[in-house]
């Protein structure tokens, strides 16, 4: 028979497993409290801001809870077995070197840890079950906005069906409708291979699936910008198919519609720009409304410069970074599906100025 | 491998141990069972699915202009697949008896009949892509027909396979009555590509007709 | 089956080498399954290395997004079918047939095959890196996650050979799975010694019987799966191509229906290691072994019933999602009791803190926070959330890292005494010890809170302002940790091998056949027919005043 372990490892051991589970909670308290300083960015699923987010974080506290004091029992039942069993104590106490009592087991005990995780699980499972019924809507709810969300690689065209535009990038969604809270119906479609629409704070993920139409409903409850992104991979620029979703007072919404419902601004002073546009191979690929470019194979530039950022996210929307976008978009989002157009300098430049007129 | 004396100790137990052979047969064609089991699913789920033709309906239907109904030819196929389980089970008695001659003749019959429905799907599948323009890529139809009949013949050529190298040594002397445990199991797999016709057979030809109309 | 043949006429090197190829024997088939899975855990490890490397702080450029998309795939991939399967398959082979007191595995030959395809498999699935590119130039290993999901890995947006690389390596490797499955459920129910009835098997065969029949039936459906893709990418098939009225919903349905009972064929073995370590090092009988039993046969038969789980954003009703999580919360129940089970074990012991026994409690206390998180997603509307995020990514290393790969090394260590007949160094074993699960805890923990935060998987790098960064570093710090452990333990292993202490046949003063014959096992394993009265023959051996068949 080999030597005994020495006694410092149970208590590294014990300390190391009082760690695992105090490491939890504080992490923990300090997620899950949207008071604490975080980064104001953060897409947390603790800090929701609109009904179903709110609705799924109720059902996660008890999850955790529950979650949590299996965890502590359970641990902690290992911890004092080896504190306790360990060799030499029980030894120091019994004062023999044999083997202790042999127990085979133990039906009613075993009964006992048969039953009452099922419980467990019966209680956690009525609960849930409510909770899908009541987030998982199929049909839009009556006075609903309803926008049609298609996954493309690697960005996310939001089609407006009824107010007649379609804009890419950005999500715009009021809060109100009417002074009353406004729901968001979004039916998701995709038109290549499967992504997924995941903006925590406002609501779980949806898959977008080709061949499928898949629905998700929001209802903001705060304005404001919220970011997700897709959480289906779906190629090299997965990373980069950011999401951002804008809540708008109901004034502000009401106007960013009656603008995006314009046809393009049309400068004389950037004809030029726009000429050259029309003329290259741009137009197979992208919309300007009220010109001849109705490519549906990328974003709709109509109204490019009411969107902050570029490339669905990748970079913030300033003249510089569009003048590099125009130049090479590989280079801040490489394997993208625009390849870079090989045009001069100048011709750049005359382009974008005319794109920064789109507004 | 005790200190105790013998009498103390309570009997040894008998192990309930199986034959390993037949076991080994049996888990094989569990697995085979699953295999063809997702083909079946697949198959069944994506009946009236396609898009464009041609359809079940188109190539299986060719009520008086076509010379034949296609399932009814290939229920004439099936006929000889079926009876060939029959003569299988017939050679493999004939070996436990060591009736070597018997079992080279019920072998051979095994053999042809098998032989014989190969050779109608074969001429199925000329059919198909020749007269109607069916193959894998042409539409959802084409893509399950031939990977589920496909994989059912594939099955069947090994088996024939087996039975040809089997039926040489039986034609050179070297089958014995000792040989037929092995030949029980091969006669089992037999049964199962068998039986999966069957269900091929319902789900291609009957079901599928019907549902994709 | 007889020891290999050796050739005289080959210099001595060559002519080992040529006895280790041409074996059948179940040990050292065994071996070579376990050494293959180790090296290709080194290489799956520098993969993940690499990812924590471009993910320790947004917005660098260790690896372009391509590359990082192919490591995470190959990472997967390689985790999951060449280190987890080799490993488990490897220590079946070698220990079920002592275990059961008989000379081989039912069918050596068989045997041998399958580890071959396996190996083959598996260098083919790596050969991609040199071999994908195909005509057009594109790619070279598969980019296109583990699990494959249709459409991307259609022709249209995965070209060059990739993921046909991806399909043919899973597909030959499974064969030699299947192989092996069918071999290990036939050599446990036709070759066990006299007395030894199925319940006086030790509960490792036990579980290692119901692996195997997991195996037998799980793997199947993914190769016909495969087939029907691959016919898509080879002969314009449309079976996952959406535009022909092919369903991208169907390979996830395939690919999980084999993927969620394959992750049970992974954590059932580590079961069965720790089911037979803490025992011995608690110095008690196993508690409650039928229930054991029990339970390990109803997660065999639930596991196949719950694998929509993994699909529960993908818009199904919610009457089949709630079906589903019922399934899937009830697993809990049968793990629990082994949880349970195993605890009560060490009650009343007199645990003894050797290496093999911290791995196997460090399994305890990390299997169960991966357990925890797993119910958790199960509550679907939580699932909503952090599906596809880290949070998953989390749970699941929690399970395979800190259940799995630590139960592996409780077994390395409990057995390579077994194996080679030296003892490996408890020292540098503690010190791996510790250093894995700081390093562990540090790498994988974190991902929870990350995964909660809005983290998706499967990203390249992320944005700077979404307060993700703190824990993607310690992510990747903790792996300097874990790289660490895992040089001592290659360094034990190579020292112990020269010079570890001689073993003897039982160095654990433990209860089961294989340590009632020498170390390492001679060819023919037992010098005389072991006869068992039960579960610990051993034990009765050693305590023939209070044996176990009075009890049982
Ligand atoms: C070894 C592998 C392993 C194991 C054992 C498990 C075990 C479990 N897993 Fe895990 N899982 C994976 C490997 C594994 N998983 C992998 C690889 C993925 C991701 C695949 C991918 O997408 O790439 C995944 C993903 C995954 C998902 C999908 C997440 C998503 O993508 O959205 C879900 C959802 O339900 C899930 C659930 C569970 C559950 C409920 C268990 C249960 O079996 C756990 C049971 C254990 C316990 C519960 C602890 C002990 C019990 C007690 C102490 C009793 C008391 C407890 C209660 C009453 C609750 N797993
Ligand atoms: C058994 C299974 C297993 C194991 C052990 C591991 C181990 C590790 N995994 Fe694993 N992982 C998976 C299974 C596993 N993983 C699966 C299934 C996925 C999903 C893939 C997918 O999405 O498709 C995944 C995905 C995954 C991701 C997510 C990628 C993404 O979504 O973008 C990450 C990220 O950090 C990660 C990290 C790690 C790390 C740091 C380790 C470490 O613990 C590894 C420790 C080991 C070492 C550090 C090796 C040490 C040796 C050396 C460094 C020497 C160098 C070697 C040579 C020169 C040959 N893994
Ligand atoms: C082959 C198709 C193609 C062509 C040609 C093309 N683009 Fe694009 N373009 C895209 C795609 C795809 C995106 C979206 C990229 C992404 O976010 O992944 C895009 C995005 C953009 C964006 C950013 C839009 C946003 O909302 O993020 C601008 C601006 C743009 N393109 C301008 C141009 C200009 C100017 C030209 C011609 C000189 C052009 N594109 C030619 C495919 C094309
Ligand atoms: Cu779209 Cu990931
Ligand atoms: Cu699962």
């Amino acid at each position: 028979m080999r030597q005994i372990a020495a006694r410092e490892g149970s208590v590294a051991l014990f300390a190391t497993l009082a760690a695992t589970c105090v490491a939890p909670a504080l992490t923990a308290a300090l997620v899950c409290d949207p008071s604490l300083p975080l980064h104001s960015g953060t897409p947390s699923m603790f800090d929701p801001r609109s009904a179903p987010a709110e609705m799924i974080l109720d059902i996660t506290w008890l999850v955790i809870a529950i979650c949590a004091v299996i965890f502590v029992v359970m641990e902690g039942l290992i911890i004092w077995a080896i504190i306790r069993y360990r060799a030499k104590h029980a030894r120091d106490t019994a004062g023999d070197t044999g083997e202790p009592p042999q127990v085979y087991g133990s039906n009613p005990i075993e009964l006992a840890w048969t039953v009452i995780p099922l419980l467990i699980v019966f209680v956690l499972f009525l609960v849930s079950a409510r909770g899908i019924f009541e987030i998982d809507k199929q049909e839009p709810p009556p006075g609903a906005l309803e926008v049609r969300v298609v996954g493309h690689r690697w960005w996310w065209e939001f089609d407006y069906g009824d107010l007649g535009f379609s804009t890419a990038a950005e999500l715009h969604i009021p809060l109100t409708k009417d002074g009353q809270p406004q729901s968001v119906f979004l039916t998701l479609e995709s038109a290549d291979v499967i992504h997924s629409f995941w903006v925590p704070q406002l609501g779980g993920k949806k898959d977008v699936v080709p061949g499928r139409t898949n629905y998700l409903w929001l209802q903001p409850r705060e304005t404001g910008r919220f970011v997700g992104q897709c959480a289906e991979y779906c190629g090299a620029q997965h990373a980069g198919m950011l999401i951002n979703v804008v809540v708008h007072e109901e004034d502000d919404f009401n106007a960013w519609v009656a603008n995006q419902q314009k046809p393009a601004h049309d400068d004389p002073a950037t004809a030029d720009g726009r000429d050259l546009f029309l003329s290259t191979a741009c137009i197979n690929c992208h919309t300007v409304r009220g010109t001849v470019a109705n490519g549906t194979f990328a974003p709709d530039l109509t109204h490019l410069m009411s969107r902050s950022v570029l490339g669905s996210g990748v970079i913030a929307n300033t003249p510089e970074h569009l003048r590099a976008w125009v130049w090479d978009p590989q280079d801040a989002k490489p394997g993208c599906d625009m390849p870079a157009m090989k045009l001069t300098r100048e011709d750049t430049d005359r382009i974008c100025a005319w794109l920064e007129t789109l507004h | 491998m005790s200190a105790l004396p013998a009498h103390d100790m309570p009997p040894l137990a008998r192990t309930g141990n199986l034959p390993r052979g037949k076991l080994g047969v049996l888990l094989l064609i569990l697995s085979e069972v699953f295999f063809f089991g997702t083909l079946i699913a697949v198959y069944v789920f994506y009946i009236g699915h396609h898009t464009g033709g041609p359809t079940p309906k188109d190539v299986f239907d060719a009520p008086l202009s076509g010379p034949t109904w296609q399932p009814l030819a290939v229920s004439f196929n099936s006929v000889f697949l079926l009876v060939s389980s029959l003569w299988i089970v017939l050679a493999h008695r004939a070996l436990c008896r060591g009736a070597t001659t018997a079992f080279g003749f019920w072998w051979l019959a095994t053999f042809a009949c098998g032989s014989v429905f190969l050779a109608g799907t074969a001429n199925e599948w000329h059919g198909l892509i020749m007269d109607d323009g069916l193959w894998m890529g042409t539409n959802l139809f084409g893509s399950c027909y031939y990977t589920l009949v496909g994989f059912h013949a594939l099955h069947v050529t090994a088996g024939l396979t087996i039975m040809a190298i089997v039926f040489v040594l039986t034609l050179a002397g070297k089958m014995h009555q000792r040989h037929a445990g092995k030949i029980e199991l091969l006669s089992w797999y037999w049964h199962f590509v068998d039986a999966v016709w069957i269900v091929v057979f319902t789900i291609v030809y009957v079901i599928g007709w019907w549902g994709a109309a | 089956m007889s020891s290999s043949p050796v050739r005289p006429d080959l210099s001595p090197p060559l002519s080992r080498l040529h006895e280790w190829v041409v074996t059948v024997d179940h040990k050292r088939l065994g071996v070579m399954y376990i050494v293959t899975g180790l090296v290709f855990f080194l290489i799956g490890g520098f993969e993940a290395a690499m990812m924590r490397w471009q993910l320790a702080w947004p917005g660098l450029d260790i690896v372009m997004p391509e590359d990082f998309n192919r490591l995470f795939t190959m990472h997967g991939t390689t985790m999951v079918f060449l280190v987890g399967m080799p490993i488990l398959l490897g220590s079946a082979n070698y220990l079920v047939p002592l275990m059961i007191g008989t000379r081989d595995m039912a069918f050596p030959r068989l045997n041998a095959f399958g580890f071959w395809l396996f190996f083959f498999g598996g260098a083919l699935l790596y050969f991609s890196y040199f071999g994908a590119q195909g005509l057009y130039g594109m790619g070279s290993a598969p980019d296109v996650g583990w699990f494959a999901y249709a459409p991307l890995t259609e022709r249209t947006f995965s070209r060059g050979h990739s993921t046909d690389y991806w399909i043919l390596g899973l597909m030959v490797s499974g064969f030699g799975s299947i192989a092996t499955g069918i071999n290990l459920v036939t050599t446990i129910l036709c070759m066990r010694c006299t007395g030894m009835r199925l319940m006086k098997m030790p509960l490792f065969v036990w579980i290692m019987l119901v692996d195997a029949i997991l195996i037998v039936v799980a793997m199947p459906p993914l190769a016909a799966a495969q087939v029907m893709l691959l016919f898509d990418r080879s002969l314009g098939a449309h079976f996952f191509d959406v535009q022909a009225g092919g369903s991208a919903v169907l390979w996830q349905n395939l690919f999980w229906f084999f993927g969620h009972p394959e992750v049970y064929i992974l954590i059932l073995p580590a079961f069965a290691f720790v089911s037979e370590i803490i025992p011995v090092f608690s110095r008690k009988v196993l508690f409650g072994y039928p229930l054991m039993v029990a339970a390990t046969v109803t997660i065999g038969f639930i596991s196949m019933g719950v694998w929509v789980h993994h699909m529960f954003a993908i818009g199904l009703s919610p009457a089949v999602n709630t079906l589903f999580m019922a399934s899937t919360m009830l697993i809990g129940v049968p793990t629990g009791i082994k949880m349970f089970n195993w605890v009560a074990t060490m009650f009343g012991g007199r645990i003894r803190l050797h290496t093999p026994m911290l791995f196997s409690i460090g399994f305890l206390a990390q299997f169960l926070f991966g357990g925890l998180t797993g119910v958790m997603l199960a509550v679907v509307p939580f699932d909503w959330q952090v599906s596809d995020s880290y949070f998953v990514v989390g749970h699941f290393h929690y399970v395979l890292f800190g259940g799995l790969i630590f139960s592996i090394f409780a077994a390395i260590y409990y057995w390579f005494p077994k194996v080679s007949g030296r003892m490996l160094s408890e020292a540098l074993g503690k010190w791996q010890f510790w250093l894995l699960l700081i390093g562990f805890n540090l790498t994988f923990g974190p991902m929870h809170v990350s995964g909660m935060l809005g983290m998706p998987r499967r990203i390249y790098t992320y944005q700077l302002d979404r307060g993700w960064e703190i824990w993607n570093l310690l992510s990747s710090i903790g792996v300097l940790f874990q790289a660490l452990a895992i040089a001592f333990f290659i360094w034990n292993v190579i020292r112990s091998l020269q010079r570890g202490t001689p073993a003897g046949d039982d160095p654990w003063d433990a209860w089961t056949l294989e340590w009632s014959t020498t170390s390492p096992p001679p060819a023919w394993n037992f010098d005389t027919d072991p006869e068992v009265r039960s579960r610990r023959p051993l034990w009765d051996a050693k305590h023939p005043d209070d044996p176990d068949w009075k009890y049982e």
